[in-house]
């Protein structure tokens, strides 16, 4: 036993020389928030704790181990009760407990501590992206976008290089401005997702059916990444987070494009479109969002994934196509993506899926009968 | 020895049955305890194996050998498997062989019961595996199945696994009846509760807890069925129900749950460790109110599953503390243990080495728990894979490491012939090494913050979980030299006395080796 004792003692130094030297991430991060350094200097405190006592009982057993080995013609004591002894070792823990409970409510008391908002984002989450509104007293200037993983699939197939960030970046990251309060409400559409981004120390769930609330307030500017942090099927792996955090005029600038963009898509929405440009707006969306399931040219994946090629829903009647897209099926994994689309883009790719691949119906919906389809409902 | 002698002569009419009958009809503890081992340790490398698909996904970044869906069955089965397949059957397989033998008692007290709760298991089992084969995949929404990924977005087969958990608790819960009509009725007179050895202290603590919180599997999952096919909405926000409903209801069940599955670990090291320091065990009275009250707080702690589902502030300082708490007595019984050896007169045979490295390995377990305990820094461990290295080092290095010391302990008196010590110790270090590898690396990278449940991770994560995948394989492969060596011993080996531990105390010594089919028909008397 000595003998393989002693390598295993040599193998675990080699592990830890090796990865200081490494320099392997391998301890929470303090984060850029008053929060998370305070969730540190607790962590790293109750680490402590443990490793003192840690060190005392497993060197007594060691010690014992060493000492009073029967090879080294050792006679067992006889004692096996101690009033006293045991009285102490229980007070001890208890007392010690005590002590670590005191930081650790005073940091609870922080997180849920109340406090004027400068500005509340709204995240959904959903089955596998996160949908950000920036709300606001007038609807008008309210804006709402999604945000998806953009790893390319060849480097999640490992056909490509991975990039530094792989996994971890998305099409469109929510910003936030410097210094300021800012309050999360957080829930999901569908299953149980969580909002994690470690710099802040923010992790809530996303629950159907509840609203949570969650507070920030960023130290630094900076992108900050994180993932979801609840199993929420297929491709939990691949939902990440990304927040990019600004100095309040960078940040008041973004959101005004950002409000100028959605009076944009306003106004598309109202104007006369012709059958090319929905056929062309049309594929860029269905290449985006559909896809994936029903693939490139239509075809599908039969039986998971009907084709939408000579679909009788596709050569059918156009408010049941409209009606699938728009609501989904249930209990399928065709989602309703009435939540998801613009009118603009519904339209679109409703008029490119009637008109690609064969289908030429020659039927042309324009983003007003979606207002209406909507309307009536 | 001589009672043995006689029982032997006197029940010649009595001994085992031949062929397959013996086992599908025994009502005898022994034939009991000896299937459920067997079906435990065949789980226990079906799990594994499905945790070795786990650990190869994860050997590099990216896609390589399965899709997320079935990366997703594997960590659900992989689960299940483990805890209702592997863990809680060995438990009930060394209470069914040693409880009757340690109070001095000629069998269980329901022998036909005893017999029905083993032989559902193996068709609980089936159902369950064969679910893998079903359209749609087997459950795929973790081994703690919140809903509404396990109701409105579940598999078809999710109707199987209710079905599966119904069976395995029934299975369960008679096991538990069984036994504690065992302890209260059957011990031989003198063998007062307090003289008991701990590990049948620690089963009837245990057996409480089974029958408090198996009824509440039960529930949620018929609360599940109904969900799915009964049109009601206990679980579905839209419908007026609550997916937070369900997590309170499954760890109220849950956490009672991860005692089920250590305490009897407990007394298992409380044999041990005394015989081989050939010392009596310090604090006996301490250990069984320590147990018990690990026990009582184990039904006030479930919400620290829970820190982040958006609990008010009170509620989450009341988990806080209550779990915190819990420290106190498992201290205690660490304490003991130390001091146990503390002045002992020690030797290193395998059960003594497995037993060891229980103390050490399920007290680094205990150091994380306590940290997850701690809401607001638990904000931040949630669902990593730190919460993962907290509990496979509660697990594996704990339940399953002193199910192996046990095997080690007993098998003399269970076959007859002594175990290949060197053999023992090789699959020891091998599994001892294999552990720390696997596991001990996960701490790092769920600090680092790395979810749980992922099949493709960022670069940050690549290294440990490849240190992690490694020796996840020594570990895994390790368990095929165990095999060899049970298998060896039963065969043939050195022959075993009725005593073959200097240092142990009990009952089970003074009957021969291997034990006698039938053994204290005559109960015999306990100063
Ligand atoms: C996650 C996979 C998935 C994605 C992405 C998806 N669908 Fe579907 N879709 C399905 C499935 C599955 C069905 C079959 C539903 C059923 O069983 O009726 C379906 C059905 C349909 C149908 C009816 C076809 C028929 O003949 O029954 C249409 C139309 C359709 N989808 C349009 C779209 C559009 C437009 C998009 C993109 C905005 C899209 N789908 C994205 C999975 C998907
Ligand atoms: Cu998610």
């Amino acid at each position: 036993m000595g003998r393989s004792f002693q390598w295993m003692m040599a193998g675990m130094l080699v592990v830890l020389a090796t990865s200081a030297g490494a320099d392997w991430e391998m301890n929470m991060t303090k984060g850029v928030t008053d929060i998370s350094q305070t969730v540190y200097s607790l962590h790293m405190i109750i680490f402590g704790i443990c490793v003192v006592i840690g060190v005392v009982v497993f060197g007594v057993m060691i010690y014992s181990m060493i000492a009073h080995r029967k090879s080294q013609g050792a006679v067992a004591a006889n004692f096996h009760e101690s009033t006293w002894v045991e009285v102490l070792w229980t007070l001890i823990p208890f007392a010690i407990l005590v002590g670590m409970a005191i930081p650790a409510t005073g940091a609870l008391k922080q997180i849920y501590s109340k406090g004027d908002p400068d500005l509340t984002v709204e995240i959904v989450g959903y089955q596998w992206k996160w949908r950000y509104r920036y709300l606001s007293d007038d609807p008008s200037t309210e804006i709402s976008f999604f945000s998806n993983l953009t790893t390319p699939p060849e480097e999640i197939s490992n056909e490509a290089p991975k990039n530094t960030n792989y996994l971890l970046e998305v099409d469109e990251p929510m910003v936030l401005p410097v210094n300021k309060r800012v309050r999360f409400v957080i829930t999901a559409a569908d299953v149980i997702h969580a909002w994690w981004v470690p710099e802040l120390a923010v992790k809530k769930d996303a629950v159907p059916g509840i609203i949570n609330e969650a507070w920030t307030k960023v130290n630094v500017p900076g992108i900050y990444r994180g993932q979801c942090a609840e199993l929420c099927g297929k491709d939990h792996g691949f939902m990440p987070i990304v927040v990019d955090v600004r100095e309040q005029d960078e940040f008041d600038s973004w959101l005004v494009a950002k409000q100028d963009e959605a009076k944009k898509l306003a106004e598309l929405t109202s104007k006369d479109w012709t059958m090319a440009e929905l056929m062309e707006r049309g594929e860029q969306v269905y290449g985006t969002f559909c896809s994936a399931c029903h693939q490139a040219d239509g075809s599908g994946v039969p039986p998971a994934f009907p084709p939408l090629k000579a679909s009788p829903i596709a050569l059918g009647e156009i408010n049941k196509h409209i009606e699938v897209v728009v609501k989904g099926v249930n209990g399928t994994s065709m989602q309703a993506f009435g939540s998801q689309l613009s009118e603009v883009d519904m339209a679109a790719v409703i008029t490119y899926e009637r008109n690609a691949w064969g289908n030429n119906t020659g039927d042309l919906v324009s983003p007003m009968d979606i207002v209406n389809y909507n309307a009536e409902q | 020895m001589t009672t043995a002698i006689q029982n032997h002569s006197s029940h010649d009419h009595h001994g085992p049955a031949k062929g397959i009958g013996r086992w599908l009809y025994t009502t005898n503890h022994k034939d009991i305890g000896t299937m459920y081992l067997w079906f435990s340790f065949s789980m226990f490398l079906l799990g594994g194996a499905f945790a070795l698909v786990i650990r190869a996904e994860l050997f590099q970044p990216g896609l390589q050998l399965v899709e997320p869906e079935f990366f997703n069955q594997m960590t659900t089965m992989h689960g299940l498997i483990m805890v209702f397949g592997a863990v809680m059957p060995a438990f009930v397989g060394l209470a069914n062989w040693m409880i009757p033998m340690m109070i001095g008692a000629p069998d269980m007290a329901l022998p036909r019961m005893n017999n029905l709760s083993f032989w559902i298991l193996p068709f609980a089992f089936a159902m369950l595996a064969s679910t893998l084969f079903m359209e749609g995949g087997a459950p795929n929404f973790g081994w703690t199945f919140y809903a509404p990924l396990s109701t409105t977005y579940a598999p078809p087969s999710v109707t199987f696994f209710i079905f599966a958990v119904h069976i395995m608790g029934a299975s369960s819960i008679m096991g538990a009846i069984n036994i504690i009509a065992t302890i209260f009725n059957m011990r031989a007179p003198g063998m007062t509760y307090m003289k008991m050895p701990l590990f049948v202290w620690t089963w009837l603590i245990t057996a409480y807890l089974l029958i408090a919180v198996m009824p509440v599997l039960a529930g949620v999952v018929t609360m599940m069925l109904m969900d799915i096919h009964f049109g009601t909405s206990f679980f579905n926000a839209a419908g007026g129900g609550s997916p937070v409903l369900f997590q309170h209801v499954f760890w109220f069940f849950g956490h009672p749950e991860v005692y089920i599955m250590i305490l009897p670990a407990f007394g298992i090291v409380s044999a041990i460790i005394p015989a081989f320091s050939r010392k009596k065990l310090f604090g006996y009275v301490s250990m069984v109110y320590a147990t018990g009250s690990i026990a009582i707080l184990s039904f006030i702690v479930w919400a620290h599953h829970m820190f982040t589902v958006g609990m008010p502030y009170a509620a989450e300082v009341f988990f806080m503390y209550s779990t915190m708490l819990i420290a106190v007595p498992t201290g205690v019984k660490v304490f003991n243990w130390v001091a146990t050896m503390f002045r002992g007169s020690i030797s290193f045979e395998t059960p003594m080495l497995f037993s060891i490295a229980f103390v050490i390995l399920f007290t680094i377990g205990g150091f994380s728990g306590l940290m997850l305990a701690i809401a607001p820094a638990d904000f931040q461990y949630h669902d990593t894979y730190f919460v993962v290295a907290h509990f496979h080092y509660v697990l594996v290095p704990g339940a399953v490491f002193s199910i192996m010391a046990s095997v080690y302990y007993w098998l003399p008196k269970w076959t007859g012939h002594m175990y290949d010590e060197t053999l023992g110790k090789t699959h020891f270090w091998l599994s001892f090494v294999g552990v720390n590898v696997t596991f001990f690396p996960q701490h790092f990278i769920g600090l680092a913050g790395m979810p749980r449940r992922i099949p493709d991770y960022a670069l940050q994560f690549a290294d440990f979980n490849m240190i992690s995948s490694i020796g996840a394989f020594l570990f895994g492969f390790s368990q095929l030299l165990f095999l060899l060596i049970v298998v060896k011993c039963v065969i043939a080996g050195k022959k075993a006395p009725a005593k073959p531990w200097d240092g142990a105390e009990g009952l089970e010594w003074t009957v021969d080796s291997p034990a006698p089919y039938h053994t204290f028909e005559k109960p015999p008397k306990v100063e």
